[in-house]
């Protein structure tokens, strides 16, 4: 298959520069958090390593993440003046960058807070704009932008797995592909559920009426 | 896919009695299910946010955050109207195009990234300056960067368009054939005169390193941009003129591949070779710690 299938992935992305990799990625990985948590945090740490954090000042990545988190899209304008808006919205952020060696050069930690309710994600730029969460609240995984796909915080039971994969079927949903990782044995677990069709919103309330379902986050494409 | 090299576009397109856009079209509406009239619009505005970004840059003094952008762009423009150019109007003005809209890229303004962010000017640089010369209309523009990006799709996935896997000859490169490739069309060139524009352009920009200073998309990011696109419109000249490549545009594109795995990781956009190691670099790169 070629690597390259849409004639906008070479006269696009439309994006804020300089970086499609330090700051389009960086600004898409921020989105994807800000999405998975579900709400604005009040409380945001964000930890730069490899070549986000050597370059982050000049190619605006923490801007571009900061952005992402308040919920602009790439390609928005108001990504450059993003750390004073999240100080105009009472939103703290702190900055930091780590040595510590990461598989991906283009790596950031984004802890966000609200109310006591604390989401770590991990995410990486791969280039040309695209982005991936590599791992949720200390669960290893993938979830790539412009995707479908489920994430499914859970309590590690039998059944759990198939209700879900029903409740799918039930709607014309096919599963394209899905990992599962946990904690422990009858541990906190989560599922990611790449599918082949989008899936209504209004599936989320019911993923997460099923029994040791905790939490439900549906993106789209 | 309709086409996967440039020898089965050019011949699609002949055969056909057609535009290399209007292929590119067809097989953008084919692998999306979107209809030739959405997918058309979502190219308008990609032409807008380029022609926004020229204005921008050509108009106001922009200032990149690490403060080595001071508007080059702007000083290009005022010597275009001088008549004092050597180069010629349509090149001259095509370079102070591709600068302005590289240097709203590095000031975080909206580009289009064609193929790249770093690479963003040739494009929309060699096409403006040929609109503000020729008979086109903005309908002209837009299947232009059609024919540009089904020439990038081909380079993309034959070779590569990335700076860290194929060195700087991926990005301004790639762009310059693009380009080139849009500037030929808009001159009213056949698929066959695309396509050796396509190739004289990227035989000369083979083994172009990719070495930015302290990591970032300025220097000497801005002004490949400016080269890229004034040979661009050399090449597209020499196509137009009738002078074939030698080589294939399909075998050069599988050079450019060959060298881009032959360029030391050194001098694939990790700043650890070539300008980004010179004295001068040294020095930058202290100043914005």
């Amino acid at each position: 298959m070629s690597k390259y299938s849409s004639v906008f992935d070479i006269v696009g992305p439309a994006m804020i520069g300089p970086s499609s990799s330090h700051t389009a990625g960086a600004a898409r990985i921020g989105l994807m958090a800000r999405n998975i948590f579900n709400t604005e945090p009040k409380n945001i740490k964000i930890i730069f390593y490899g070549s986000f954090a050597n370059t982050y000042k000049g190619h605006g990545t923490d801007l571009a993440v900061i952005g992402g988190l308040l919920g602009y899209s790439a390609d928005d304008q108001r990504i450059v003046n993003s750390a004073s808006d999240a100080a105009k919205l009472g939103i703290n952020v702190e900055l930091t960058t780590s040595s510590k060696e990461t598989e991906h050069p283009n790596t950031v930690r984004i802890i966000m807070e609200k109310n006591g309710r604390t989401f770590e994600v991990v995410g990486i730029s791969p280039g040309g704009g695209r982005a991936e969460i590599i791992e949720i609240n200390g669960f290893k995984m993938k979830a790539v932008a412009d995707s479908n796909f489920l994430l499914i915080f859970h309590i590690d039971k039998y059944g759990v797995i198939a209700a879900v994969a029903n409740l799918l079927a039930s709607h014309g949903i096919n599963i394209g592909h899905m990992e599962v990782a946990r904690k422990s044995k009858g541990a906190e677990a989560l599922m990611v559920i790449y599918t082949d069709q989008q899936v209504p919103d209004n599936m989320a309330a019911a993923l997460k009426n099923i029994q040791h379902v905790s939490d439900v986050v549906v993106f789209n494409q | 896919m309709l086409f996967s090299t440039i020898e089965e576009l050019i011949n699609l397109a002949e055969s056909k009695n057609l535009k290399i856009s209007d292929i590119m079209i067809e097989q953008e509406s084919a692998s999306t299910g979107k209809d030739k009239d959405t997918i058309y619009q979502q190219m308008f505005n990609h032409l807008e946010i380029m022609e926004s970004a020229v204005k921008r840059g050509l108009s106001k003094k922009v200032k990149s955050r690490s403060g080595i952008v001071k508007g080059d762009a702007k000083k290009l423009w005022a010597y275009t109207k001088s008549s004092r150019s050597l180069s010629g109007s349509i090149i001259t003005e095509a370079v102070a195009m591709a600068v302005a809209t590289a240097e709203v890229n590095a000031c975080m303004g909206p580009v289009v990234a064609t193929p790249t962010a770093g690479s963003c000017g040739v494009v929309p640089g060699c096409i403006f300056a040929v609109q503000n010369h020729l008979k086109v209309d903005k309908k002209d523009l837009v299947e232009a960067l059609f024919t540009a990006g089904a020439i990038g799709l081909i380079i993309a996935n034959n070779a590569s368009i990335s700076g860290a896997a194929g060195g700087c000859q991926a990005e301004i490169g790639s762009a310059s054939g693009m380009a080139a490739a849009a500037v030929v069309q808009l001159a009213g060139g056949t698929p066959k005169q695309c396509a050796n524009a396509v190739a004289i352009a990227l035989k000369s920009m083979l083994g172009l390193v990719c070495d930015p200073v302290a990591g970032l998309v300025e220097v000497p990011c801005i002004k490949r941009n400016a080269s890229g696109a004034s040979l661009a419109i050399v090449a597209a000249d020499m196509a137009l003129a009738g002078v074939e490549s030698v080589i294939p545009c399909d075998e050069v594109i599988d050079a450019m591949y060959r060298v881009g795995r032959s360029i030391p990781v050194t001098l694939r956009e990790t700043s650890m070779g070539g300008l980004a190691t010179t004295e001068t670099a040294r020095k930058i790169e202290k100043n914005l710690k």
